[in-house]
């Protein structure tokens, strides 16, 4: 009976969820995605998902290390997650040099310079796109064309581009756009880890399915996106393209599941998620059909990162009894 | 579709392996340590001093003001000293020390198992000899019952809910006590109608308990008034605001109480101890206990007198496990981790649980991720990550414009954490702090 015993306060146990188990439960949710990418842009989207994770995971070690002076904490997968993410924002003929690039501004500027993970006010693979595309629009925004019949090509730099549903709508071209079930199932060009709505769907039943997520980040952009879009067909079909789309065009899909939910820059509350989707899809669909940019998911999911710590502030959980 | 509360909550690992064990009463051991504080309020006064005789339902100690509550003794001896002893909050508080000889009951007590269903004493006779028997809430808030069962000027007592939730996991006493003391503790809930003028009451269950629900539904057709619910498995259901909005669909505000809402609520431990003080003269004194942990041999309940130290309890269902880390007092949500094993028994607790040293130790914290489960899972609709902020900058302020006095301590949020922060020890903290401020304000 001598021994020593151990004193904490309640509660005794624990859940046994961690950061990591999050995190590697996302890339799991990735992993149909990737699939599709490969099938598509082959020997391209090897290369850039792997430099891409690379870079990230290196000077996440190497800025923690040296930089931070503390235990790097490449193992929790969110370094990992920030890569592919990053990844399948960008083009599968992107040089690698870019992609070293865009892993120093996720890392290095979404991320380590607020402190680390949980610190940052911006999704990191978000920052590092974003800056990609400001410093170089050119590569950035040629897609190489894609094609069904020819699976798993083996080309990188040197594959053949052509324009985007997107940058189509912008042209007003709506005669020229894939059918619906090519943008299902990602026969279209885009960014690596976008095209395919079946697969990032399936996803996001995962990650519902795990707790990773709740639906309402995702489902309030989806509705509000279809709603805006569709007033804007019905009021004029030559010019608007109808809203299944625009839900189903450009990184809509990937940045409604993967990129706005976000833990660290998303709101904690459900109305405050709600209100953040809702934001999310009105920018979105502005940007699109009004800004000259033909896509505006990364720039709406931007903006509003920024509002989430006012969102905190002013929509608090619902409190029980309905406070004072 | 059964009932349950409507904000938030986790589902723990039940682990109730004691359940389904029948009753053990354990012999008194050879002295007993009875604490003066085993309640919410003020300690009782001893009226007993050195070398007093007393007998099994003595009174001891007299209740140390309105919401205080008498103490009896729980054996028959020799009062040894009036002393300070380690008890389960980790402090020295004052105690009675009785050395045991014999087991000699007070002739008043009616010890013989004959059910007693008639009563034809009034409410206020009935609450007096609640008052008298020191019985407080057996779920371990420990609040004196006599004081719940006074409604303030302006309040009504509409409906008594009986807490038979049990939704700690590991605990098993009041599913026992269901089990063998069905027609007691129905009784003991129509005394509490009684007592407050009521004509309803709810006996609500969690759906892990199906044994006790059908036994006591079955039983409840011949008492009039009384229904059995049985609930969702969520916890922190026994939570008393919790318990309320899932059986009657009410919130109690911020600050106010369960009557505010026309609601009694009492747990079928106390309702038992009801019947018993009411009904057979018996004064609290005695109470189920679990014992049980993984890695303990022989998982039981037992029926204990107050001030056995937890170690013979322990000793009784097999022994101290080689590797025990932590001695819990209650189940593993919010019981109180013991300092040493010798602490006594008192009235409200349900159980001992013991934990290995791997079940103890707390994974390093990391920084928040605001993930927002801890929001998704707290039953008050609180965001328990920014509490914590708020108590770590000290900005008690914002902690009570965002309700940190109504945090119910059930754990929830330092459970769900990815992160492993100790949400709810910084929580408690603040909490502390801001209550003082607010009472102080009032004054």
């Amino acid at each position: 009976m001598e021994n020593k015993l151990y004193v904490s306060p309640s509660p005794h146990i624990h859940g046994r969820d961690s950061i990591s188990k999050n995190m590697y439960g996302v890339l799991i949710a990735l992993v149909p995605a990737f699939l599709v990418s490969l099938y598509f842009f082959g020997l391209g989207a090897l290369i850039v998902t792997a430099v891409s994770v690379f870079f990230c995971v290196l000077f996440e070690y190497v800025i923690q290390k040296f930089l931070m002076k503390k235990e790097p904490t490449i193992y929790d997968g969110s370094a990992i997650l920030t890569g592919v993410l990053l990844a399948f924002n960008l083009p599968s003929n992107l040089p690698i040099w870019i992609i070293a690039i865009g892993a120093l501004a996720a890392i290095g500027i979404g991320k380590m310079s607020f402190g680390g993970l949980g610190n940052n006010i911006f999704n990191p693979a978000l920052t590092g796109r974003i800056i990609l595309l400001i410093s170089f629009p050119a590569q950035m925004t040629t897609w190489p064309l894609v094609d069904a019949l020819k699976p798993f090509p083996m080309t990188y730099t040197d594959a053949t581009t052509g324009a985007t549903v997107l940058s189509l709508m912008n042209e007003g071209a709506l005669d020229k756009l894939p059918t619906a079930a090519d943008m299902l199932i990602g026969n279209m060009g885009g960014s690596l880890g976008e095209v395919s709505a079946i697969a990032l769907l399936l996803g996001m039943c995962y990650m519902l399915w795990k707790k990773i997520i709740t639906w309402h980040i995702p489902v309030s952009i989806f509705v509000t996106v279809f709603v805006f879009t569709g007033i804007m067909h019905l009021v004029d079909p030559a010019q608007y393209a109808s809203p299944f789309v625009h839900l189903l065009s450009g990184g809509l899909m990937l940045g409604a599941i993967f990129m706005a939910t976000d833990y660290v820059t998303s709101p904690m509350s459900k109305n405050g998620m709600l209100v953040y989707g809702v934001g999310i899809g009105l920018l979105t669909v502005i940007i699109r059909l009004f800004g000259s940019y033909p896509e505006g998911m990364s720039f709406a999911i931007f903006i509003m990162n920024a509002l989430t710590p006012l969102i905190n502030s002013y929509i608090k959980p619902k409190h029980f009894g309905g406070g004072k | 579709m059964l009932r349950t509360f409507r904000i938030g909550g986790i589902h723990p690992p039940e682990n109730k392996l004691s359940a389904g064990k029948k009753i053990t009463a354990l012999a008194a051991p050879k002295q007993v340590i009875i604490p003066l504080s085993q309640h919410i309020g003020a300690p009782a006064q001893a009226v007993v001093k050195k070398g007093d005789i007393v007998k099994v339902g003595t009174l001891i100690a007299k209740a140390g003001g309105f919401v205080s509550a008498n103490i009896h003794s729980s054996v028959s001896g020799k009062v040894n000293k009036i002393d300070n002893a380690l008890d389960t909050s980790g402090y020295k508080r004052p105690a009675i020390y009785i050395d045991v000889e014999g087991d000699e009951w007070e002739e008043t007590i009616d010890r013989s198992d004959a059910l007693v269903k008639e009563c034809s004493l009034s409410s206020k006779e009935i609450i007096d000899k609640i008052a008298s028997a020191g019985i407080v809430g057996m779920g371990g808030a420990t609040f004196p019952t006599q004081v719940k069962l006074m409604p303030p000027p302006g309040n009504k007592a509409e409906i008594v809910i009986i807490n038979a939730v049990e939704c700690e996991p590991y605990l098993t006493s009041d599913h026992s006590l269901m089990m063998e003391k069905g027609e007691e503790i129905l009784v003991g809930v129509t005394l509490l109608m009684k007592a407050v003028n009521v004509n309803r009451a709810v006996i609500g269950i969690e759906n892990n308990k199906r044994d006790a629900i059908a036994h006591l539904t079955q039983l409840a057709a011949g008492y009039p008034g009384i229904e059995v619910m049985p609930l969702q498995v969520k916890y922190p259901q026994g939570g008393e605001k919790q318990l309320i909005d899932a059986v009657i669909r009410r919130q109690v505000k911020s600050g106010a109480l369960p009557i505010s809402v026309g609601a009694v609520v009492q747990n079928v431990g106390t309702a038992y101890a009801v019947y018993e003080a009411v009904q057979k003269n018996k004064p609290l004194f005695e109470r189920v206990v679990t014992v049980t942990g993984k890695a303990v041999a022989n998982p039981s309940n037992f029926l204990v007198r107050v001030g056995t130290p937890i170690s013979t309890l322990i000793e009784a269902a097999g022994g101290m496990p080689e590797n025990t880390g932590k001695v819990i007092g209650g189940g593993p949500m919010m019981g109180k981790a013991l300092v040493s094993a010798e602490v006594p028994v008192t009235k409200g607790s349900s159980g001992v649980l013991l934990l290995t040293k791997e079940e103890s130790v707390r994974k390093p914290m990391q920084d928040c991720i605001r993930c927002a489960k801890c929001v998704s899972a707290c039953p008050m609709g609180l965001n328990p990550a920014f509490l914590m902020k708020y108590t770590v900058y000290k900005n008690w302020e914002l902690a009570e414009a965002n309700y940190i006095q109504d945090c119910i301590e059930c754990g929830s949020c330092s459970y769900t954490c990815p992160a492993n922060r100790p949400l709810l020890d910084y929580i408690r903290s603040g909490k502390g702090k801001v209550m003082g401020i607010i009472r102080a304000r009032k004054s």
